[in-house]
């Protein structure tokens, strides 16, 4: 049975590291859980980057979120990745995706074109 | 939806979208039947929305918030030979007590049941997106229960230590896991 004595030996831990408060990371991943996409298989994708940023030690250098339905439902699962002006949409992300686009996008610096949505209007 | 556990995820938003400070996702199952209440403390809704909301095709632009999930639900509930009922009060007109309560009864050795499916990464991700927001879960089975109240975690945590780091998420995914027991 977890305990809540490992709870407080995370907060010492924590205590002891400058945690990054909201808008201080610099890269923002932004996953679609309204309806559609959490039918179209966002929940999976969601839990992958929150595994992986945390698994790659970058807490506070990348935030994830969710946001509702933007209105292209036919694409979800939607991903955006925001790092200054920059805005990157990926469409009918999985979760094996979701781990390619945390390498090479987010860690390796090159977006994923063939992931992109221009690449599937075309 | 493929699993019950994306309806709940589902419908959920739409507490945190009506401003609940606490979120309550009871299960109760029985041999034959699995009740899911989904009860908040959000703005509620007008008598004259709530009588329209499983209505997909009633929704307009302004409401689209609502949207699908709920007569999706519904559908789950009633292909099963069950149902799903919703009560509000408006924040404007019961100041004390409004919000929002979801109930929906499912027949489990229905041929067109939807199975619960992964309710532990809902949790998770439900507590991941909206970290501020407090989540009350107990799922109740004939032979055990499981609970979560991230009212405790956050009174361990302290206010510095946001429910969403990674390590909480892991300690929550962990607790719930160890809880409903493996390899049964």
């Amino acid at each position: 049975m977890k305990s809540l004595e490992e709870l407080k030996a995370i907060r010492e831990r924590m205590q002891n590291k400058v945690v990054l408060r909201e808008g201080g990371a610099d890269k923002r991943i932004v996953v679609g859980m309204a309806t559609c996409g959490i039918a179209a298989g966002a929940r999976p994708v969601l839990n992958a980057f929150v595994e992986e940023i945390a698994n790659r030690g970058l807490t506070g250098a990348v935030e994830v979120s969710q946001t509702g339905c933007i209105g292209m439902c036919r694409f979800e699962p939607i991903v955006e990745v925001f790092e200054g002006d920059q805005r990157v949409t990926y469409v009918h992300v999985d979760p094996v995706k979701a781990r390619e686009i945390v390498a090479r996008h987010i860690v390796g610096g090159e977006p994923i074109v063939e992931y992109t949505i221009g690449a599937a209007e075309k | 939806m493929k699993e019950l556990s994306l309806n709940i995820l589902d419908i959920a938003q739409n507490s945190i979208h009506a401003e609940a400070t606490i979120v309550r996702i009871i299960l109760t199952e029985t041999d034959e039947t699995l009740k899911l209440e989904i009860e908040d403390d959000g703005k509620g809704m007008s008598e004259e929305f709530l009588a329209r909301v499983t209505d997909p095709f009633s929704t307009t632009r302004k409401t689209r918030k609502v949207g699908l999930g709920l007569p999706l639900l519904k559908l789950a509930a009633e292909q099963t030979g069950g149902h799903m009922t919703i009560s509000s009060r408006e924040k404007a007109i019961a100041p004390d007590h409004h919000g929002t309560e979801v109930a929906a009864l499912f027949y489990k050795n229905h041929l067109d049941f939807t199975p619960l499916g992964d309710v532990i990464s809902t949790v998770v991700s439900l507590v991941q997106g909206s970290p501020d927001v407090d989540f009350v879960f107990v799922h109740e089975m004939p032979d055990r229960t499981v609970e979560l109240d991230t009212r405790e975690l956050r009174e361990v945590l302290g206010e510095d230590i946001p429910l969403s780091s990674p390590d909480v998420l892991v300690w929550i995914r962990e607790s719930l896991t160890e809880q409903y027991g493996t390899g049964d």
